[in-house]
């Protein structure tokens, strides 16, 4: 077991050939954020005093859903055959929604812990991440986690891991993050396998960002990779994308706490503070050069961020409507693929139509809006970006219904993706039969090892965004794993299917469907909606239409009595009374036409799958 | 039992604060007398009664003297608050079953509130009674002893609907009861019950015409209601007895409308039909019209001007309170402009003589959008809005609350 260093290599000055980058590839719950923690404490950046866990993740809701959202960089002394190291641990975001954010955290690495949990084996995400760490020539380094849990079956996923990445299944390292066990072996063998940084020390600066984020104090704080020369504090400095220029106000490491250097070296990784206030001026993929030097071509792989799924975001309280815009405005300034622009509904009120990079980032958006700026919200149903082609040669790019041109039209394009879905063989038959049911079509299917299966489909987007994900896990019982990629826009058999009420239509509950699937969801809909909306003084016709063409119809029949028969001395009081508690609760309806629906019903109809969303508001 | 409302502490000497006398001579004065006995408590009925003779302290035998103690203490009470006497318009016994009384105790009460405070010549004078409760000389009695108006729980014609709200008379002896009452010379009414587990709109066709054979000036009509607590609520809980639908209320009030008015009835409140307005219940227009009315016995609601406050239910707190020179109120509260406001258009949209749309409006109530809608799904008559009145319709009195609520905004 190699020493912890007794000195580190001072930033800025710290020859390439002693440099290792690296990030974790690891699946949620397979724990990474655990190892980390472990890495931290055995290389002594952390003291076990001040040690508490997941220490990278800062957000609350990090921790608690154990999940990193927003990647970090740390600097890490090791000592290895006698040569001290620094090592810089990336964190990467685990999940399939940030892969363009993974990808330029991979791209400043040289190598990737490939992380598994020794229980549960490789999950559809990481083979996606992995993928992408190939993609950039990382070197792999296979690990086993958690192999002090009972259930760890080491022997069984090393082969597994073999068979992926070839190589031998003894050479997989078998490690407990929680336990501490086989973390320093992993540590030298980083320092063994994963190529030192190579880079021209002479040439004009050229560092690329990996992370860009957004410190109340401070400012934005970007992460960045040194490829080429060097960078100094109080240097000027340029963004490639956009040509602005800033100030250099602050160069650092973070060990992991920020720790201000002379300045940053080829293959370095390290922190750059330019009192920018909004991480838009500061882009995950951008190449930094200097402004007095410059560089020439800016690095590989930068692309803006595109959202590939909209919802309209609603406070349930219309007055928090202002509270609400602020606070959009607030997590804009860290999260840069977060787009929006207000949006009025019948239905609903004021709100704001919100694009994000997938589900879990509207999931997590909307979690945070709620809890830390304490509102109340409602999502409309997530929908995928549509290209209409009207027959007059008009193209209309559609992100809500409400958007969806009428007049003839002559094709619509929807979003396609790769779907890789991951489950142990006995759901294969299940998974199929849903995958079907979703317009996928089969591209193939692979064994892992003896009873785990991978699948891979190409299917809509918008098939996938509608509740596939709870509708995988619960045909098998948890253990199927999804992720999926981009794969272009393809013609689809679409229609707009627009939801009435007393022959006004509801725009929260338009949706853009399959043709086979518009009566399915005609009558999904008025039904729900009939059961949900209270009768009325009138009777009150609930419609699923295709344009004018009605295709499922229920209706809700008048109420005809609600008066008390008596309502004599001892009764007016209590009357009054009750008439006061009617009259709060109609404050709370919503009008469509003449129609009085309660917000609730509306909101309940939205949540159609959302039983955990539920759980979470129950404050 | 039902719920009282939630108020603050009433008094104990019974004094009503002086906001109650603004405009005292607009309102006129009515006196209720609650006599809290039955043979059977009936399974829906969450009124305040009681079956046994002696509760605690109080008993059937001493309950006249006890609540003529009552009208001594509203006498002093209201005298001490700076009102100058005023003459009942109406009197009314209900119950329970006042006619559970010997007529010389109800005879002894109605005395001691003339006595004291004095009866209006044309004042209507009621008792309720069971039709089983009574015979011929004590209808007489009631009408030597001052009564003018009787108002029988006859409920249903058909005996298993009577079973199912566990009324005990025998349909026959409403016809008698009544006869005997009109030789006496007294004003009629019979309260009907519709909508019972199990009753067919033809029971119910059935009932009516009875009522209607009858020929008495009055006629009350209410749906069933399933009032928390009664053991109806808990039969209907248990799924013993099929809850009553508000659709099949609705025929069965229709179809009241459509005999009565056949047979010469007016509908003058949601639940009330008479021959003539002289055989309105006057003591009812009281209620509705927001008039001052003292309530007399264990429960009773009284209301003075804005003021309301509700007397202790059971009669043996009742009697202790008033052997103790107490007030007997438990609670009571005090209306603000806004809310009599709002109680007035909740009782009058109730009543066929309507209320006045220039009032509303210039409480801020009944937009223009709203009253248009109402006569457009038919609920108020579109001519008398016209002219400035909002009457219901029959099928309006029927979301009467509905309404209301629209009205208010």
């Amino acid at each position: 077991m190699s020493p912890r260093a007794t000195t580190s290599l001072v930033p800025g000055k710290t020859n390439p050939e002693f440099i290792r980058n690296f990030c974790i590839i690891a699946h949620i719950d397979h724990g990474k954020s655990t190892l980390a923690d472990r890495m931290l404490q055995l290389t002594g950046v952390v003291d076990d005093r001040s040690m508490r866990a997941q220490y990278l993740d800062r957000m609350d809701i990090e921790r608690e859903r154990g999940i990193t959202i927003k990647s970090q960089a740390v600097r890490m002394p090791w000592e290895f055959e006698g040569k001290t190291f620094a090592m810089n641990m990336i964190d990467t975001p685990g999940h399939v929604d940030f892969t363009y954010e993974v990808s330029r955290s991979l791209a400043a690495c040289e190598g990737a812990i490939l992380l598994v949990d020794a229980a549960q084996g490789i999950e559809a995400q990481t083979l996606a991440n992995l993928y992408l760490a190939i993609e950039n020539d990382l070197e792999i380094i296979p690990v086993l986690n958690k192999i002090d849990l009972p259930a760890a079956q080491p022997e069984k996923y090393a082969e597994e891991l073999a068979n992926l990445i070839g190589g031998d299944p003894a050479d997989c390292l078998r490690v407990s993050g929680k336990t501490g066990v086989g973390v320093s072996e992993l540590l030298d063998q980083i320092v063994r396998k994963i190529p030192a940084p190579v880079g021209d020390p002479n040439a004009p600066a050229r560092a690329m960002i990996f992370d860009s984020v957004y410190d109340s104090y401070r400012g934005v704080v970007t992460y960045v990779r040194m490829v080429d020369g060097s960078m100094t504090p109080r240097e000027r400095i340029t963004m490639m994308s956009t040509k602005a220029v800033h100030e250099c106000l602050e160069i650092g490491v973070s060990s992991p706490e920020p720790e201000p250097t002379k300045g940053l070296g080829v293959g370095e990784v390290g922190y750059l503070i330019t009192g920018v206030k909004d991480v838009r001026q500061s882009k995950v993929g951008d190449t930094v050069t200097s402004a007095m030097k410059p560089a020439t071509q800016a690095l590989k792989g930068y692309s803006e961020p595109k959202p590939m799924v909209y919802s309209g975001i609603y406070p349930i309280d219309g007055s928090d409507y202002p509270v609400l815009r602020e606070a959009l405005d607030k997590l804009k300034l860290s999260d840069a693929s977060l787009v929006y622009e207000p949006e009025t509904s019948v239905a609903l009120g004021f709100g704001f139509r919100c694009g994000f990079l997938g589900l879990l980032h509207l999931e997590i958006i909307t979690e945070r809006l709620e809890r830390e700026f304490n509102l109340d919200l409602i999502a409309t149903a997530p929908s995928v970006v549509y290209e209409v082609t009207l027959e007059d040669k008009r193209q209309v790019t559609v992100t809500n219904p409400s958007e969806y041109p009428v007049g003839k039209i002559s094709k619509v394009l929807e979003p396609m993706v790769k779907a890789t879905l991951l489950s142990p063989k006995d759901y294969v038959g299940t998974i199929m039969e849903l995958c079907q049911s979703r317009r996928g079509t089969l591209v193939d299917m692979q064994y892992f090892g003896t009873d785990r299966v991978q699948l891979r489909y190409t299917m809509p987007l918008a098939e996938i965004v509608f509740d596939f994900f709870d509708n995988l896990k619960s045909r098998t019982q948890g253990y199927g794993s999804l992720d999926y990629e981009e794969s272009g826009m393809e013609q689809g058999d679409l229609v707009k299917v627009d939801i009435l009420l007393q022959g006004e239509q509801v725009d929260a509950f338009s949706a853009i469907v399959h043709k086979d699937k518009a009566y399915a969801y005609g009558v999904m809909m008025t039904t729900k909606l009939r059961e949900l909306i209270p009768r009325q003084a009138f009777e009150v016709p609930i419609q699923a239409a295709i344009g004018a063409r009605i295709i499922a119809r229920e209706s809700i029949r008048a109420f005809r009595k609600d008066v008390l028969a008596k309502c004599y001395g001892g009764d007016i009081s209590r009357k009054r009374k009750l008439l006061e508690k009617q009259k709060e609760g109609k404050k709370r309806m919503k009008m469509v036409g003449r129609v009085e629906v309660p917000q609730e019903a509306f909101i309940a109809a939205l949540s159609s799958s959302a039983e955990k969303k539920g759980e979470k508001k129950a404050k | 039992m039902p719920q009282f409302p939630k108020g603050e502490k009433a008094p104990v000497d019974g004094l009503i604060p002086e906001s109650a006398l603004v405009d005292v001579e607009s309102r006129t004065f009515h006196a209720y007398v609650h006599v809290p006995y039955c043979e059977v408590k009936c399974g829906y009925c969450d009124f305040n009664t009681y079956t046994a003779d002696e509760i605690g302290t109080s008993t059937q035998g001493t309950f006249a003297n006890t609540l003529i103690s009552e009208i001594d203490f509203a006498e002093v009470a209201l005298e001490k608050s700076g009102f100058v006497k005023r003459e009942f318009t109406s009197v009314f016994f209900g119950g329970g079953t006042p006619t559970m009384l010997p007529a010389t105790d109800l005879i002894a009460m109605l005395g001691k509130l003339k006595n004291t405070f004095g009866i209006k010549a044309t004042a209507d004078i009621t008792t309720e009674a069971n039709p089983d409760s009574v015979d011929e000389q004590y209808i007489k009695d009631l009408k030597a002893g001052g009564f003018n108006r009787i108002s029988f729980g006859m409920q249903s014609a058909v005996p298993h609907v009577l079973k199912v709200l566990e009324r005990t008379h025998k349909p026959e002896n409403v016809g008698k009861v009544v006869g005997f009452a009109k030789a006496a010379g007294l004003a009629t009414s019979v309260d009907l019950i519709y909508g019972a587990p199990g009753e067919s709109l033809a029971d119910w066709q059935q009932t009516l015409e009875a009522a209607i054979a009858l020929d008495t000036d009055h006629i009350s009509a209410y749906s069933l209601i399933v009032e928390p607590g009664t053991k109806l609520a808990r039969q209907v809980k248990i799924g013993e007895v099929e809850a009553p639908n508000d659709d099949i209320h609705a025929d069965m009030y229709e179809l009241t409308e459509q005999l009565l008015s056949q047979a010469g009835f007016l509908n003058y409140e949601v639940s009330n039909w008479s021959k003539n307005i002289s055989e309105r219940s006057g003591h009812n227009m009281a209620y509705w019209k927001s008039m001052d009315w003292w309530g007399f016995g264990p429960g009773a609601h009284s209301h003075v001007g804005g003021v309301r406050w509700w007397n202790v239910k059971n009669p043996a707190a009742y009697s202790d309170r008033m052997s103790a020179g107490l007030s007997p109120a438990l609670e009571r509260e005090i209306i603000d402009q806004e809310n009599r406001d709002i109680e007035k258009v909740m009782l009058e949209t109730r009543i066929s003589d309507g209320i006045s749309l220039e009032w509303m409006k210039s409480k801020g109530f009944a937009e223009s959008n709203v009253v248009a809608g109402l006569i457009a799904d038919q609920l108020v008559e579109p001519i008398e809005a016209m002219r400035g009145h909002i009457i219901l319709t029959a099928k309006g009195r029927l979301l009467a609350d509905f309404v209301v609520l629209k009205l208010l905004g």
